[in-house]
C-alpha cells in the first residue's frame, strides 16, 4: 500500500461502481495484528533507550566523569545473547516443519541461553561491585548499572513470553499453534541484541 | 479469495458471564471507556477542588489557616500534573479514545482486549498511588508539576520524603498502562477497520486520537527516563541530574549532574503532551461543529494533514520552554522558528473549523456551544502562544501571569471545553437517555464566561510583572494596590465556575434515569456509531454482521437525498433511488 496515494485520497467523491467496498481497508490484514502491535511497541523501546544514551552523552561532558573498566566478560555475554538469538531463529524455522522433538530442543536452547547471557550480566555486576565501581561512585557507573538492567529487564520480560510459550509444547500444543508467538519473540530477540550492540559499542567507545 | 474483515473472522468475544465480568473485570471497550472516564473525572474533581485552594490564598492572602506555603506548592503541583496526565491525557485516549475506535472503525472491540482491560487497572493504581502521596509523612510533592530537579528531591521541598517518590512511581505506572492501551488504539485504528473504511474515510476524532497515542507512545518515554533517573538520585544517591549542592549549610553527596539535562528530556515528553491533550480535542471539535452544522468538514484532507504535520513538528519545538533557563541564541533561534512554523498548520485547521460554520444550518444545541466555545477559547490562547515563542518576549514575561493565562487557555479551558461538548455529544450513545439542555446550556455559559473572568484579567496582571508560582506577594513597590482587588474577583469567577461543575455532575447522574429517552441517532449523524442496531451498543456493537462503509464521515445536506445526512454504511444506489 501506498501511503501518499491513501492519504491523497479524495473521500468526499462518490465512487462510481462502489469498487473500494470490495477491496479490504488500505493497510489492514496485510501483517497480522501481533505483529503489528509489536513492531509498535519496539519503536516504543528503541525511543526509551534512544533516550538513555542522549542522557549519556550530555552527562558525559561533565568532567566528574570517569569511564569504568569494561570486564572481558561482556564479550562472553554478548556471544552468549547472539547464540541465543539464532536458536530462536532456528526454532522458528522448526515450527514450519512437524518434527517436535526438533521444536522442544530449539525451545530449551532458547532458554537456556538467554538465562546464560542474564546471569552472566549479573556476574559482570558483582566483578564490577568487588573493584569498587560503585552506581553512587560515578555516574559512568550509574549509567552502565541502569542501562544493563532495563535491557536485561525486557530480555526477562521476553523469556517469560518464550516459557510460556514452551510451556504449551510440552502441554501438547501443535507445531502451527505456536508458530506465532515464538515469530514474535524471534523478532523481540533480535531487536534486543541490536540494541545491546549499539550499548555495548557506547560502552566500548567512551 | 474474497476478502473477511478481522472482526468477521470468528474471533472470540470474551462474553461476558457474571456482573463482575460484565462491568468490573471487563475486556469490552466500551466499559473500560467508561471506567477510564469515571476515575478520570473523580481524580480531577480534587484537581479542581486543590485550584479552588490556592485562587483562596491568591486572592484573599493569608485568611486561611489550613493554606501555608508549603501546601500551597502542594496544591499547584498535585493541580497541574493531576490536570495535565490523569484527567485530559487518560479521559482524551483512555476514556474517548477506548469508546470510539471500535465504533467509528467499525470493529467489535479493540484487537487485545485483555491488554486494555490491564491498562485501566494499571492506570487505576497509578492514581491511587498518586492519592497516597496525600496521605503520607510530608504529603505530595510541591516541586511543580515539572518537577525540576534540584529542588524536587531536596529537603526543604515540601513532599520530598515520601511525595516525590509516590509521584515519580505512579507517573512510571501511568507510562506502562498508556503504552498498553496506546498499543491498542493504533494497532484497532490500522487493522480492525470494517470493509470500506478506508484512512480517509475515518472521521476526524479518530484521526486526531489515534495521532496523539502515537505521539504519546514516542514521548512518554522520555518522561519515564528522567522519572527512573531522578528516582535512583533520589533513592540511591546517584548524580544523573543533582549537581554538588549546599543544602541548609551541608555539602551532598551529589555531584556534576546536570539539571538542564532533565529540563530537556522533561519537555521532550512535556511539549508533546501539550498536542496528546490538543490533538483529540481537534479531531472531536471538528465533528461536533460539523454535525450541528449539518455542514460537511471543510477542507477533510487538509485537516487530516494538519494532524500529522503538527504531530510531527511537536517533536522539534520542546526547548522553548527553557528559554529561561539559558541556551545557545542559535539554539533559541531554532526553536522559536519551529515553534511559529507549528502555528501555520494550526491556524489551517482554526480557519477551517470557522469555514465549516459558514452557511452552516447551525443548531446551537449544548454540543455546538462547547465546540464553538472552544474555537473562540483557542485562537486566544493560540494568539498569546505566538507572543511567547519569541525569546526576547518570553523572557520577561516567563515568569509571570501571562503564562499562566495563556496555557490555561490553550491546554486547560479549551481542552475540557471539547470534554463537555463531547459528552453532551456522545452520553445518548453511551446511556440511551439526553442530558438535560437547560442544565447543559447554564452549564456552558457560567463555565464559558467564567474562565474569561478568571484568565482575561491574567494577562494583565502578566504585563504588570505580577510573578507566578508566588504563595505571597508581599510589599512589592512596581504592583500597584488593584492587583489585590482584581485577584479576589479572579478566585469568586474561579469559585463560580468551580461550583457549577456540580450542576454537570447532577446531570450526568441524574439523566441517567430521567432522561429523555434519545434513540439511536439523536443528532442524525453519519459516522458509525449512531448506526449499531442498539443503543446503548451491546458486546460486540454490531449484531451479526459488521457494517459495510460506502462513504465518507461527512454526507451531510446532499442534494437529492431525503434527510439531510447519509449514514456511512448506506449504499449509493439506495440514495440515488430515494432521490428519483
Amino acid at each position: 500500500m501506498n501511503i501518499f496515494r491513501a492519504l491523497t485520497q479524495k473521500p468526499w467523491l462518490p465512487d462510481e461502481d462502489d469498487s473500494i467496498v470490495e477491496i479490504h481497508p488500505d493497510g489492514a490484514v496485510v501483517l497480522h495484528s501481533a505483529k503489528i502491535a509489536l513492531r509498535i511497541f519496539l519503536a516504543v523501546v528503541a525511543t526509551l533507550f534512544s533516550l538513555f544514551m542522549a542522557a549519556y552523552y550530555v552527562r558525559m561532558e561533565v568532567p566528574d566523569w570517569r569511564p569504568l573498566a569494561e570486564p572481558g566478560l561482556l564479550w562472553v555475554n554478548t556471544g552468549v545473547l547472539f547464540l541465543a538469538s539464532v536458536a530462536l531463529q532456528w526454532t522458528r524455522q522448526a515450527t514450519y516443519g512437524e518434527n517436535l522433538t526438533q521444536i522442544k530442543l530449539g525451545l530449551l536452547a532458547g532458554m537456556t541461553l538467554t538465562l546464560a547471557f542474564l546471569g552472566g550480566q549479573l556476574w559482570v555486576w558483582q566483578q564490577l561491585m568487588a573493584d569498587g565501581y560503585y552506581a553512587v561512585g560515578n555516574p559512568a557507573n550509574a549509567f552502565f548499572y541502569l542501562i544493563t538492567a532495563l535491557h536485561g529487564v525486557h530480555i526477562a520480560g521476553g523469556l517469560f513470553v518464550w516459557i510460556r510459550t514452551a510451556t504449551r509444547v510440552w502441554r501438547g500444543a501443535e507445531a502451527y499453534q505456536i508458530r506465532l508467538s515464538v515469530e514474535l519473540c524471534t523478532v523481540y530477540w533480535h531487536f534486543l541484541l541490536l540494541v545491546w550492540l549499539a550499548v555495548f559499542w557506547v560502552l566500548l567507545s567512551t | 479469495m474474497a476478502y473477511v474483515a478481522i472482526a468477521d473472522q470468528g474471533q472470540e468475544l470474551h462474553d461476558p458471564q457474571s456482573f463482575i465480568t460484565k462491568y468490573i473485570w471487563s475486556q469490552d471497550h466500551k466499559v473500560i471507556a467508561i471506567q477510564y472516564s469515571i476515575t478520570a473525572i473523580a481524580v480531577g474533581l480534587v484537581a479542581l477542588v486543590l485550584s479552588g485552594m490556592m485562587r483562596l490564598q491568591l486572592g484573599f492572602p493569608n485568611s486561611f489557616s489550613f493554606i501555608d506555603p508549603q501546601s500551597y506548592y502542594q496544591f499547584v503541583t498535585m493541580h497541574g500534573m493531576i490536570m495535565v496526565i490523569y484527567l485530559l491525557t487518560a479521559l482524551f485516549l483512555g476514556g474517548f479514545g477506548n469508546y470510539l475506535i471500535p465504533l467509528m472503525c467499525g470493529a467489535r472491540d479493540m484487537v487485545f482486549p485483555y491488554m486494555n482491560m490491564m491498562s485501566y487497572w494499571i492506570y487505576l493504581v497509578s492514581v491511587l498511588v498518586l492519592m497516597a502521596s496525600f496521605f503520607v509523612p510530608g504529603g505530595p510533592t510541591g516541586a511543580g508539576w515539572t518537577l525540576y530537579p534540584p529542588q524536587a528531591i531536596l529537603p526543604g521541598t515540601p513532599g520530598a520524603d515520601g511525595g516525590i517518590v509516590l509521584m515519580l512511581v505512579s507517573l512510571a505506572l501511568f507510562i506502562v498502562a498508556f503504552t498498553m492501551g496506546g498499543l491498542n488504539y493504533v494497532t484497532t485504528a490500522l487493522q480492525a477497520r470494517t470493509r470500506g473504511m478506508t484512512l480517509m474515510r475515518l472521521p476526524l476524532t479518530v484521526w486526531g486520537i489515534v495521532m496523539a497515542t502515537i505521539l504519546g507512545l514516542l514521548a512518554f518515554p522520555a518522561l519515564l527516563v528522567s522519572a527512573i533517573m531522578m528516582l535512583l538520585d533520589r533513592t540511591l544517591g546517584t548524580s544523573f541530574f543533582m549537581p554538588a549542592i549546599l543544602s541548609m549549610g551541608n555539602q551532598l553527596d551529589y555531584n556534576g549532574g546536570s539539571p538542564v539535562l532533565f529540563q530537556h528530556l522533561f519537555w521532550f515528553f512535556g511539549h508533546p503532551e501539550v498536542y496528546i491533550v490538543a490533538l483529540p480535542a481537534f479531531g472531536i471539535v471538528s465533528d461536533l461543529l460539523s454535525v450541528h452544522a449539518r455542514k460537511n468538514i471543510f477542507g477533510y484532507r487538509m485537516m487530516v494533514w494538519a494532524i500529522i504535520a503538527i504531530g510531527g513538528l511537536s517533536f522539534v519545538v520542546w526547548a522553548h520552554h527553557m528559554y529561561v533557563s539559558g541556551m545557545h541564541p542559535y539554539f533559541g533561534f531554532f526553536f522559536a522558528t519551529t515553534t511559529l512554523i507549528i502555528a501555520v498548520p494550526t491556524a489551517i485547521k482554526v480557519y477551517n473549523w470557522v469555514l465549516t460554520l459558514w452557511k452552516g444550518n447551525i443548531r446551537l444545541n449544548v454540543p455546538m456551544l462547547f465546540a464553538i466555545g472552544f474555537v473562540f477559547t483557542f485562537i486566544n490562547g493560540g494568539l498569546t502562544g505566538l507572543f511567547l515563542g519569541n525569546v526576547v518576549v518570553d523572557l520577561p514575561l516567563s515568569d509571570t501571569y501571562f503564562v499562566v493565562a495563556h496555557f490555561h487557555m490553550v491546554m486547560g479551558v479549551s481542552p475540557i471545553l471539547v470534554v463537555f461538548g463531547a459528552i453532551y455529544h456522545w452520553y445518548p450513545k453511551m446511556t440511551g437517555r439526553m442530558l438535560n439542555e437547560t442544565l447543559g446550556k447554564i452549564h456552558f455559559w457560567v463555565t464559558f464566561l467564567g474562565t474569561y473572568a478568571i484568565y482575561y484579567p491574567m494577562h494583565y496582571l502578566g504585563f504588570l510583572g505580577l510573578p507566578r508560582r508566588y504563595y505571597a506577594l508581599g510589599d512589592t513597590s512596581f504592583i500597584p494596590d488593584s492587583v489585590a482587588t482584581l485577584n479576589a474577583s479572579i478566585t469568586v469567577a474561579a469559585l463560580i465556575v468551580g461550583v457549577v461543575q456540580i450542576l454537570f455532575i447532577y446531570n450526568l447522574i441524574v439523566s441517567l434515569r430521567k432522561g429523555k429517552p434519545s434513540g439511536g441517532n439523536p443528532w442524525q449523524a453519519t459516522t458509525l456509531e449512531w448506526q449499531t442496531p442498539q443503543t446503548p451498543p451491546v458486546h460486540g456493537n454490531w449484531g451479526p454482521t459488521l457494517p459495510v462503509v460506502h462513504r465518507w464521515a461527512y454526507d451531510y445536506s446532499v442534494p437529492g437525498a431525503e434527510e439531510d445526512f447519509v449514514p456511512q454504511n448506506v449504499p449509493r444506489d439506495v440514495v440515488a433511488s430515494e432521490a428519483d
